[in-house]
Formats: structure tokens, sequence, C-alpha cells
């Protein structure tokens, strides 16, 4: 990057020129006053400026932004909402920053089909929104469904609350269209279903904008559950909570929704948004049941039934919409809740076994007092997905060095028990490391060689998500003498 | 049969540029392009690794029986949601090469969706993992999910973990007289409320449709539909799994149309038989290729020539050239040599 960095500049000036050509001037930016609010994505302690940002509205405009970015070489990041948690849409102070924003078109609803197809930069909620009159809504609901688009989502396989019973994004997209970093149209999946040869839908979805940039967007809409409710059983104890999640699922019961969060984390979210949780609980679960009412009826009972042989204290069960969304609301506002109490907080994704549930959690408390730091666990317990968030002072360098090991030893655990690094919120350039622990050489090199596959140069959103061979020979000398990290002046979180 | 036997063989084989034929049970032979090359019968590769109900997880190498898969899995009172067909002494491994779903893929998913990771050897002998036991997984690229429906072509599949679900406790099937395009109308109304419909299909002037959940749910539903109840639910929904439906029987060509599940009826010469809400057009017709796939275009899918003497046509609808060059690149990085399966998906590689 030093040649880049000398010339940027002129490059700069050059680049932007040509973008110019057939963008209108509002839609290409390089005056540091312009990209600064693209410097990062939801993962806000990486910071990078990006060379240019272009804002292109058709995909005619992509195709020729990809065309320049390609033939000038160019690295291209895509970007969506920014609301990314793993840092996948951090820019290259090199290169172009895609902003799909512009992408925000509906163009069809079709109700009997139970499809919609949408711009990349359309928001995830609204699909629900535009469903909603046909009695049908969009499934995955990442918490931050509100901002953030579906073209981000197929690029980091987005999921929610709901994906143990309605799947991930992956599981929700039936076809994506795309333009190669050539700008060649490419089709993947298919409203048929089984589209033929490879399935390369399965590939593109999670890849993290590395692939190709997505352009369009075909969904399943699923019909709305006629009614829901949820289930707010309280725990003396995280390890019988952990045990009545699998208690659950033995019975034969896939509840649409099973939350788990600790009394640090109900303690926090309570003061914020008073979603009337037992605070004396040492963990609570939600477990919500969706159906027909017969359905709902039939499976809160059992529910209930389990809970209470698993050693719950106190059930309430939610006894109208409001009340149901009253208790959801503390764990949608969990994050936000987390930035109140502390000055910074680093939230984990690591995924585990279920039936490790209480001994991963047993390892992260002690984890947190060895390392003198407050860690609130709220997480989707029914698949397992871990969401620690770990409190701290960026300010405080000592702090951020702790946060730092005790985030690494709880990924490796993940690894360790048969989990994996993150489950839903991407590697990114935030877990970059952490591959190298869950993934051998030879993995790493055939990721490398996917990549290649479709992007033979590197020039899309090089960096992410799978680190090199000699970033893992350097990430593995750097555990052997752990406490001794180099380059302590670079930005880790 | 040891894995590092197996690498060996790869290895061997990949030196001497020979092509290897992978094979479980053999059962899908017929399916896709003519397999050739030297047999590497993988069926000692066999056994269930890992298998806890509460993690609703199974884990086995790819040479073990389907059959056995899912006798293990009723024996928790759970099951493969995506229903796949045996035809014949199915493997795991197999069964997940092909890809193929059954009745109940459009309303619980399709094979790929419910593979959560894959042990793999690449053609060039190398043992890989991708994936894992775990729902949620977005480390590297979803290799697990490129592997399922890639007819060996990417590897041999030594181990896979499937997630699977609590067989439904309730199941009823209802049938009702009714012409094509009401019946198409009627599958894809009712795909979009609230029903417990698990799979549905259309041949010959009658709808069938299958109500699965909990016994609440199946009660309240059964009358809201009204048609008539199907005898014995479990052996119509088999038939059509494992292709021993009388429509299945005979000479002519069989075809596989998929199309998007609102599309008309497709006026083609031959019998027809509908499954998937009408995402799935079986055909039985000496139509040419070309007529066929063009119909299947038009309506914006595809066609498979399933089963046939005669697959010169070939077995998929052709590649357009910028995801031909994807296949043959994402071939070259998994099997550099080209010698697993060539040919038994698409000619060029």
């Amino acid at each position: 990057m030093g040649e880049a960095v000398s010339l940027s500049l002129s490059r700069r000036h050059e680049v932007a020129r040509a973008l110019r050509e057939f963008l209108p001037a509002r839609a290409v930016l390089f005056d540091e006053e312009d990209t600064r609010p693209y410097e990062c994505d939801g993962l806000t302690a990486y910071r990078q400026l990006p060379m240019v940002v272009a804002l292109p509205e058709t995909e005619e405009q992509v195709r020729r932004t990809l065309q320049i970015c390609s033939s000038m070489n160019v690295p291209v990041v895509p970007r969506g909402a920014g609301t990314g948690l793993s840092g996948g849409a951090l820019p290259l102070g090199d290169g172009v920053l895609l902003s799909m924003a512009k992408f925000m078109r509906v163009l069809r609803v079709d109700a009997r089909a139970r499809i919609a197809v949408v711009q990349p930069g359309v928001r995830n909620a609204a699909i629900s929104e535009v469903a909603a009159p046909h009695g049908l809504y969009y499934a995955p609901d990442p918490s931050s469904q509100i901002a953030c688009t579906i073209g981000g989502n197929v690029a980091e396989n987005s999921g929610g609350v709901h994906c143990l019973k309605y799947g991930l994004t992956l599981h929700n997209v039936l076809r994506v269209r795309g333009l190669t970093i050539d700008g060649e149209p490419l089709e993947l999946g298919s409203e048929a279903p089984d589209a033929p040869g490879l399935d390369l839908l399965a590939l593109a979805v999670g890849s993290e904008g590395m692939l190709f940039v997505v352009t369009e967007v075909t969904v399943k809409l699923l019909p709305k559950p006629q009614c829901a409710r949820v289930i707010m059983a309280s725990f003396d104890d995280v390890e019988k909570a952990g045990s009545a999640v699998a208690a659950i699922v033995a019975a034969g019961i896939i509840p649409a929704g099973l939350e788990m969060m600790d009394r640090p984390a109900t303690r926090a979210v309570e003061q914020f948004v008073g979603a009337g949780y037992d605070l004396d609980a040492a963990a609570i679960l939600l477990c919500e049941s969706d159906g027909t009412p017969a359905e709902v009826e039939d499976e809160i009972a059992r529910m209930e039934a389990v809970l209470t042989g698993a050693g719950a204290v106190r059930l309430a069960v939610s006894r109208d919409e409001a009340e149901r969304l009253r208790f959801w609301s503390g764990r949608k506002a969990a994050f936000p809740a987390m930035g109140r109490i502390s000055p910074d907080y680093y939230c984990m994704d690591g995924t585990i076994p279920r039936k490790r549930l209480a001994e991963v959690l047993h390892f992260i408390a002690e984890l947190g007092k060895k390392y003198g730091l407050r860690c609130p666990n709220v997480f989707h317990a029914g698949d397992g997905n871990l969401h620690p968030l770990i409190l701290f002072d960026a300010n405080n360098p000592d702090e951020l060095h702790r946060t730092e090991q005790f985030a690494a030893e709880v990924l490796e655990k993940c690894v360790a028990v048969g989990g994996t690094i993150t489950g839903e919120h991407g590697v990114g350039v935030e877990k970059i490391n952490q591959m190298c622990t869950q993934f051998r050489p030879d993995e790493l090199e055939l990721f490398h060689a996917v990549k290649r596959a479709f992007d033979p140069r590197g020039l899309l959103n090089p960096g992410k998500a799978v680190p090199t061979l000699a970033r893992c020979a350097e990430y593995g000398r750097m555990h052997v003498h752990r406490g001794a990290l180099q380059h302590p002046e670079l930005a880790r979180f | 049969m040891t894995l590092a036997a197996l690498q060996e063989e790869i290895r061997v084989a990949a030196a001497r540029a020979a092509p290897l034929r992978l094979r479980g049970g053999g059962s899908k032979d017929f399916y896709g392009n003519e397999p050739r090359g030297e047999l590497l019968d993988v069926r000692r590769y066999a056994g269930i690794v890992d298998y806890e109900p509460s993690e609703l997880v199974l884990t086995a190498r790819g040479g073990t029986a389907l059959a056995e898969v899912e006798q293990a899995l009723a024996e928790h009172g759970q099951c493969l949601p995506f229903e796949p067909p045996h035809f014949g002494a199915a493997t795991l491994g197999g069964c997940i090469a092909a890809g193929l779903s059954g009745p109940r893929r459009a309303a619980a998913g399709a094979l790929r969706d419910f593979v959560l990771g894959v042990k793999l050897i690449d053609g060039r002998g190398r043992l890989l993992e991708f994936g894992g036991r775990v729902m949620k997984n977005v480390a590297g690229y979803d290799v697990s999910r490129l592997v399922a429906g890639s007819l060996g072509t990417l590897g041999f599949i030594a181990e896979a973990s499937v997630k699977v679900l609590p067989r439904p406790s309730a199941e009823r099937t209802l049938a009702f007289e009714m012409a094509e395009a009401p019946a198409l109308d009627a599958m894809n109304r009712w795909a979009g409320e609230p029903l417990p419909v698990s799979a549905s299909a259309w041949h010959e002037g009658t709808l069938y449709v299958r109500l699965s959940g909990s016994a609440a749910a199946v009660q309240a539903a059964a009358p809201r539909l009204g048609g008539s109840e199907l005898a014995d639910t479990v052996a119509f929904w088999r038939s059509l799994r494992e292709q021993t439906h009388a429509f299945f029987s005979g000479e002519a060509p069989l075809w596989r149309i998929a199309v998007p599940s609102a599309t008309a009826p497709l006026e083609l010469g031959g019998a027809q038989l509908l499954e998937w809400n009408g995402g799935l057009r079986w055909l039985r017709s000496s139509l040419s290729a070309q007529e066929i796939r063009a119909a299947a275009e038009r309506a914006g899918g595809h066609a498979t020539l399933f089963r046939a003497r005669d697959k010169s046509a070939g077995a998929f609808t052709p590649l357009d050239p910028v995801r031909l060059r994807l296949h043959r690149e994402l071939k070259r990085a998994f099997d550099p040599a080209g010698i697993l399966n060539p040919g038994r998906m698409y000619a060029q590689f």
C-alpha cells in the first residue's frame, strides 16, 4: 500500500474523474468531510477513510463503476447500511467504497407466489412492512432490522431471534442477482426450486461482499403466524437455565424464539427499557411459541411443564401482544443498554453445541474474574449462539488489552467445544485472527481458491474474512508470546 | 476402510489423472449424466459418529446407510425434515451429493438447508472440514452447502452433520377432486396462509394435501380445508418420495421440471404429476429436450432429464457462460486433476 499512499492524491482524482464520467457529481465523494461518514460500520473501533465513495443508483452504474475499478486495479468495498458488527464494510484507504444505499426500491411483491423481489438497499423490516397487507412477512429478524439492508443480510447471512424455527438469511433467500468485479451479470439461485448446477447461492450468502456485488434479491415470504405468546422463565442458577434449553428441545419442541439473558444483562436493560424482567433471577429464558391459537396454547402448556421440571422458579406468560413485545423489548435493546452502563462494550458471537452451554457460561464467568472485567450474557440459546458482552473502557489501554485476550480465549473455547467463532455477525476484520484457530491451512487455502474463482485479482473487499497463511503464522507466534502483542499501536477493536 | 486409505487412493488417482467414480449404495446411478471412471466404493467408511437428540444434530460417515440414519432418528422421535428419496440402498453421503429432497421440501426446506457441516476429501486427497455441528456458523464460505448436490464432483463426503427435527406428532392427508389450474391455485393460496401444510401433490384430477404438526393444529386445520381423508397417508407420500407410484413406472423419459410454484399449467404433451405447491412438475414425455427446456425456461425454471435411457441431451439445463466459467474454476479449486466424477453433472468438467 506504500506506493498507493504516496500517490494517493493524484490517484484519488484520477479514480474520481473516471467515475464522474457516468455518475453525477453528488454520487462521487472524495473530500474528507464527505467520506467521513463511511469510515466505519457498526464496529466503530476500526476506522479508515476510503479513497473515494461511489453512490450509484442503477445497476448499469454499478456495472460501470466495477469495470472502472477493475481496469484501474482499485479495490472495492461494498456497503449497505453499515450496521455490520465485524467490520466487513471497513473501507480501504486506496479503495472505492461502493455504497448500495440508493437501491431502495421494492420491485415486486407476489403474494400468490409468496416472494418479494427487492433491491439490496431495502431495509430488512421494510420487506415485512410491504408484505403485511398480504398476511405475509420476511422471517429473519436481526436486532438491527429497522436499519440493516437485505444486501448486507445476504453478505453476512444474518440471523435473528427467530432463526431456530425459521432459519437464517440463507434459508429465506431464493435468488440473488449481482455483478462480478468485471461487471458481468450473475444470477444465483432461482424462483424455481433447486437451480441447476452447483449451489452457488449457498456460497454467495455469507460471503461478506468478497465474491460479487448484490444488485437484486428475491426473498421468500411466509404467512404471518396468527398469534404468538412468550414465556419468561426465571432461574436461580445460570447452569439450570442452560439445561432447561436442552430439555425443551429434547421434548420435541422447536420454539419460535428461545433466548437467554443473565442477571447482569437483565439489570442493565431493565433500567433502559423497563421490560418487566425478574431482576432477582440469575438468568431468564424467553421462550416464544407461534402458530394457530390452538397450537400456541398447546405448546405454551408443554413448555411450561418442561421449564418447571427443569427448575424454573417463576414463569410469566405474556397475556397480550403489548406484553409480548415488552418482554422482547429488553432483549432487542440489550446492546444499546450496555452502551449506557459502560464506555465501550465488545460483543462476541461464538456458537457452541447446546449441551456445552452451562460449561461455557461457567468458563466465561471465570474469565471475567481472571481479567477483572464485567461480562453480561445475552444469547440465542436455542441455537447455541452466544453474545457475551465484555464491558471495558477503550481509553484505558490495559482494559482494552485484557478485553482482547478475554475475547480471544472465549472464541477459542467455542472452537474447542465443537462450535464456531461467529454464528451470525461474520468474520470481517474483527475475527480474522480467530479464523486461524478454526481452520487449518489447507482449508484457508481452499477459501482463497474459491475467492479467486469469482475474483481472480482479489479486488472485492480484500483482506476481510479469510486470513492469509502468513497472517496466521504471525498470529500463531503472537499466541506463543501472549501478553507481548506486536504492534500495540494497531487498533484491534 | 480408513480415511487415510481413501485419501491415498484419491492422491494416486490424481497423480495418474485417472478418473474416479465415487459411489455409495449405487441407488442413484441413474441420476445425472453417465457415471465414468474407476469405481471407488465408499460404503465401508460408515457409521453414525455422533447423535444427541437434544442437539438436533446427527453426524455420520458418508457410507452410512440412509435407512440406518433414519432408523436412529425414528427411535428418538426425530426425522430428516427434507424427506430424501432412497431409491434403493442409499447412503447418507450419496444422499447429500445428489441433493434431492422429497415431499416436505416446499414446507420444511431443501436438503442443503439442513446440511451443517462436512468432512471432505478433495481431488488432491486433502481432508478438509467445513461448517460444523452447530445451527449457526458464518465463519468462512459455506462450502458444506456447496457440496450438497454437487454429485461428487468436488470431493468425497467422508462425514456430514445434518440438522434434524422432531417428527410431527399428527399427520393427515386430504384429497380433493380438482382440475390442474384450480389445484395450483389452492396449493399456492393455502401455502400463503398459516396452515400446517407439509406436502402437496396433484395428479389426474386429484389434489392431495398433507397436514402435519401438533394434534391440535392438524385437527383445527382439516375442517377448514374440507376434502376427503386419505386412508393411508404414509404409503401415499412414500410412493411419491420413492417413485413407486404408478405414474413413475413405464419406459417414457421422466422429466423433473422446476418452476416458480404459481406457474400456470405447462402445456406439454405427456402425463404430469405435481408436487411442492406446483414448484415441481414431473413429466413423462418423449418430446425433445429442447422443447421441454424451452417451456421450463419461459416459465422461469429449468428441466432435468431425470430417468431416461438416452441422456445425450444432457441431464441438466445448460449453464450460461458466466456460471459455467465459475463452475470450472471451482472444480479446479477442489479437484485440479479433474478426476472426481467427471462429466456427471456437466460434460465440461
